[in-house]
């Protein structure tokens, strides 16, 4: 087993490297000058050159590359070229926001999507399993932005009930402030009692939390029921229950273990297609994140910017592989 | 005849894309208390579709029941409904199936699979079924049961997957057993120990059991009486006694020429074309097409069930011609 | 008797294939209804410079003075900020969101593709390597690296198009390589090898012939994701620059004004929902035409 982990880590760490090498490439694939865009369009020949020395562009590529890297180890992702801060920083910001969509998204998912999936499985050719088939191709064929976009039409529009964007309303912000333990505004608020922010923040989040939910839950239910559909054919179930085991018990207890190593594998993929789609969401709810960061990022084009986020998911992706990888090879038949 | 269990007129089909299949087709036969009976059959003549049958385990797409009773001290297993079934399973009827390795969850251990079924049928707490676990294993001779039952099934031998199959069937507390090819997987040495194992249980345990395989000599050393299925019929019946000396149907010559004997003589009827699972019912035996003493009356006209004495039955238009010896 | 007829199947079994694949298809309606209305959408998107009502407003026409008109008998989904009519440039979206979508998976299949076949022959080193590469690929979050390259090439419909080939490519190779692999240890492959075929010979006569089924296979039922993600590309402002009627680009631009005209998020939106929503369901029942469970019986 350990020497399966070390194996599949240093797998991880080339990856890693490849997927460095591909983002530096891309930056210096660009059309665009960075230095005249650091500068800003009305500098002088003179400002943009000093521009290119400062940026360290005039070296050869190898160096450029190999400082590249080195700045990664240190956790330098470089600058914005907009706001000219360390890009580091700012994803710190930007990252809670973020990331309260995403595990909301995750635990939707899980939570909705493999019952759904696994009573699918079960029940099959019910009605129960055609609507839920229904739904979960509905789910994922949604364009994320379409789907944010009809909602706040319903909801604000229409029905007035639920507020258009943002994480918290402006006269909430300014009012209440909220003291910040976690960077999560609905954890903190909950630690230190702000019951009027946390009204507020839960109300905010309902919308793009059921936006970027359905694309993962459709997801998690269609491989969650195809996994089962399989198991659920094989001798063992049928031994089981001719031993007179409830129904209840060889689907939840025993189905469900046979079927981790699919269910985990699909979580994974879904948070990273949530991880991406949280660009879209934050763009239409104007949810302070790092998907509203990389947005702006891509329109102003600001490349470092982008290259940052672009390294920064990688590395969570390539992680929450790596984890999911390990947790698949828990499986007993799995030799290491 | 009051018998303990029962099948009557039972026929079974299953829906292909090109239409449906006749899979049983099987008249009546009984099986006494505490008595061991066999079913012998090549395979794709129905024997696990029998034996799934009668647990309502059947897939009822493709699968379909048409008709018949299977009875269980009085009880028609076919009438039931699922939940009522349910408390038949395991508790009544148990069942082994002939692949051990695919019959037992490979992400749990063979002592947590056992244990499970123990608290779910005795109801009994976790640490009483931990006690009854071990007693289980020694029932089944497991060798090594403390160590053995910590390990994945993919990491034990044939045979123990075997016993605890056995293990885990038995302890259902059910009466009436399946034994569905219980030996088919394993090698030949092993055969005999689990053979063993099974005739000592049922006595020990007083268990009526249905023992299907596909070799008549296992059958005749376990049973007391047997059934010849061919292509979901059961062409002939009786005791072993009655089956092995005086075989009427030519089938059953075929199957009793094909165990090797001990003089290294084996005649054969020349070699047989193999049972297509594509081959349709025809309206009159289903032999007819393999059978050296097939008459035209053979392929249009179903043989029905005649009794020769005693308990021996047997379906064939020509079973009491004169002359008709083995 | 030639080496290729070895390697392709006899004509009676592929026979009962196809007339069972029929049957089964038949038996499910849902996907009858998704293959219909796919045929409808392809014919949409070939007939479309024919069919629409405004031609002009398709191309670059404006009309300031009919802007933002709601949907009604001469404008059927209501009209944009410039007066162009939403029905016809919606219409003449699925050709664009189509022939974006399937020249993006055949560039995808052209690298993928052969990739794979020589991973999957060749084995060793090379194997090693392509494996490696595509690792690396499929290691962006999906989407993302459609969304590096596509900033970075330039916001354009062909690189966005491009963007999406190259994240697209490694998936395909996983597929066929898996495929090659258990080809290679069949009979005619390794007659091939013994009469000493070239690699190259091997690879494009035998191997990929008969990997390619499953493939077209999967890349017909990728469209659907991937006209989604042209249009989340175009959303972005990555893709279909204005004036092309693409649908994403459309309902980005909405957003300025879809609180009070609904109608130019919704159409748009919607016609991406439905293509995206039929490829998936004809894939789906494609798919499960073609399981070999299934098809036992």
């Amino acid at each position: 087993m350990k020497s399966f982990i070390v194996k599949r880590l240093l797998l991880g760490i080339l990856v890693l490297f490849g997927v460095i090498f591909i983002t530096f490439f891309l930056t210096r694939v660009i059309p665009a000058d960075p230095a005249a865009q650091w500068v800003g369009s009305r500098a002088t020949v003179a400002q943009k050159q000093a521009a290119r020395i400062e940026l360290g562009l005039d070296k050869p590529l190898y160096v450029q590359f190999l400082k590249y890297v080195a700045n990664l180890l240190q956790g330098n992702l470089g600058y914005s070229l907009r706001s000219h801060q360390p890009i580091t920083r700012e994803l710190q910001n930007y990252l809670p926001a973020t990331l309260e969509l995403v595990l909301l998204s995750t635990v939707f998912a899980v939570l909705v999507g493999i019952p759904l999936g696994v009573l699918s499985a079960y029940k099959k050719d019910h009605w129960l399993d055609h609507f839920s088939r229904f739904f979960s191709v509905g789910a994922v064929s949604l364009p994320t932005f379409w789907v944010g976009l009809f909602l706040q039409l319903i909801f604000y529009r229409m029905l007035g009930v639920l507020p258009l964007g943002d994480q918290q309303s402006m006269t909430v912000r300014l009012m209440y402030p909220l003291h910040h333990i976690t960077g999560f505004v609905i954890l903190d608020s909950l630690i230190t009692g702000n019951f009027v922010v946390l009204n507020d923040a839960l109300a905010h989040i309902v919308l793009p939390g059921i936006t970027i939910a359905l694309y993962p839950i459709g997801l998690v239910a269609r491989m969650t029921r195809s996994a089962l559909l399989e198991i659920l054919n094989e001798d063992y179930i049928c031994a089981a229950r001719s031993y007179g085991l409830p129904p209840r018990m060889i689907l939840w207890s025993y189905a469900l273990k046979n079927s981790l190593g699919p269910t985990v594998t699909v979580v994974t993929l879904s948070i990273g297609y949530t991880l991406v789609n949280t660009f879209l969401v934050e763009a239409i709810f104007a949810w302070p994140g790092i998907g509203n960061y990389i947005s702006s990022a891509v329109m102003a084009l600001d490349y470092p910017a982008i290259i940052g986020v672009t390294i920064f998911s990688a590395i969570v992706y390539i992680l929450l592989n790596l984890l999911a990888d390990i947790v698949v090879a828990l499986d007993p038949r799995v030799r290491i | 005849m009051d018998a303990y269990f029962a099948v009557n007129d039972l026929k079974v089909g299953y829906k292909t894309f090109e239409g449906e299949k006749s899979v049983l087709d099987i008249g009546d036969f009984y099986i006494g208390k505490g008595e061991t009976y066999g079913i012998v059959g090549e395979s794709g003549s129905g024997k696990t579709v029998l034996a799934l049958t009668i647990m309502r385990l059947l897939a009822a797409p493709p699968g379909i029941i048409h008709s018949g009773r299977i009875t269980i001290d009085g009880e028609d297993l076919l009438s039931k409904s699922e939940s009522e079934m349910r408390k038949v399973r395991g508790k009544r009827i148990s069942m082994i199936f002939q692949d051990p390795m695919s019959t037992l969850n490979p992400v749990f251990t063979v002592g947590e699979q056992l244990r499970r079924v123990i608290r779910q049928s005795r109801g009994c707490s976790h640490k009483a079924a931990e006690k009854l676990t071990l007693e289980m294993a020694d029932i089944v001779r497991l060798p090594d049961a403390a160590n053995t039952l910590g390990k994945y099934p993919h990491e034990l031998s044939g045979g123990q997957r075997q016993r605890i199959i056995i293990a885990v069937a038995l302890s259902c507390g059910g009466e009436f057993l399946i034994a569905d090819e219980p030996t088919r997987n394993l090698d030949v040495t092993i055969q005999a120990g689990i053979l063993k194992l099974v005739a000592q249980l049922q006595r020990d345990l007083k268990m009526t059991v249905l023992f299907i395989a596909n070799n008549l000599g296992l059958v005749s050393a376990m049973c007391s009486r047997v059934g010849i299925l061919q292509r979901g019929r059961i062409v002939e019946s009786g005791t072993v006694r009655e089956i092995l000396r005086t075989p009427r149907h030519p089938y059953t010559t075929l199957l009793l020429n094909a165990i090797p004997n001990g003089k290294g003589e084996a005649q054969d009827f020349g070699r047989l074309p193999p049972t297509t699972a594509t081959e349709t019912a025809n309206a009159g035996c289903q032999f007819a097409s393999r059978c050296p003493r097939r008459i035209p009356r053979c392929v249009s006209e179903r043989p029905e069930a005649r009794m020769v004495e005693g308990e021996h039955r047997v379906a064939c238009h020509r079973a009491f011609e004169e002359g008709w010896a083995k | 008797m030639s080496l290729a007829s070895l390697s392709v199947n006899t004509l009676k079994p592929r026979l009962k294939e196809i007339k069972l694949s029929f049957y089964l298809l038949n038996r499910n309606k849902l996907t009858k209804l998704s293959l219909v209305i796919v045929v409808l959408l392809l014919l949409i998107a070939v007939f479309a410079p024919l069919i629409v009502p405004y031609p002009g407003h398709v191309r670059g026409e404006t009309h300031p003075q009919d802007k933002l008109l709601a949907p009604s008998g001469t404008y059927f989904f209501g009209t944009d900020e410039l007066g162009r009519d939403i029905f016809s440039r919606v219409l003449f979206g699925t050709r664009i969101s189509v022939e974006t979508a399937v020249v993006a998976v055949v560039i995808a299949l052209l690298i993928g593709v052969p990739l794979g076949a020589i991973a999957g022959t060749m084995g060793g080193f090379l194997d090693e390597l392509i494996m490696r590469i595509t690792d690396v690929f499929l290691s962006f979050p999906p989407l993302l690296l459609a969304i590096a390259i596509a900033a970075f090439l330039g916001p354009s419909l062909q690189n966005a198009m491009l963007a999406i080939a190259i994240s697209w490519w490694p998936w395909y190779t996983r597929l066929v390589r898996g495929q090659a692999v258990s080809i290679r240890e069949r009979q005619f492959v390794k007659a091939a090898r013994a009469i000493g075929t070239s690699p190259r010979k091997i690879i494009f006569n035998h191997v990929v012939p008969n990997c390619i089924a499953p493939v077209i296979v999967q890349a017909s039922m990728d469209l659907g994701g991937v006209i989604l993600t042209i249009s989340s590309l175009s959303f972005l402002g990555l893709g279909a620059q204005a004036p092309i009627p693409e649908w994403g680009l459309m309902v980005s631009t909405s957003r300025q004004y879809f609180l009070d005209a609904w109608w130019y998020s919704i159409f748009p939106g919607l016609a991406i929902f439905i293509t995206v929503l039929v490829f998936n369901l004809l894939g789906d029942g494609l798919r499960e035409i073609l399981d070999p469970k299934t098809r036992k019986l």
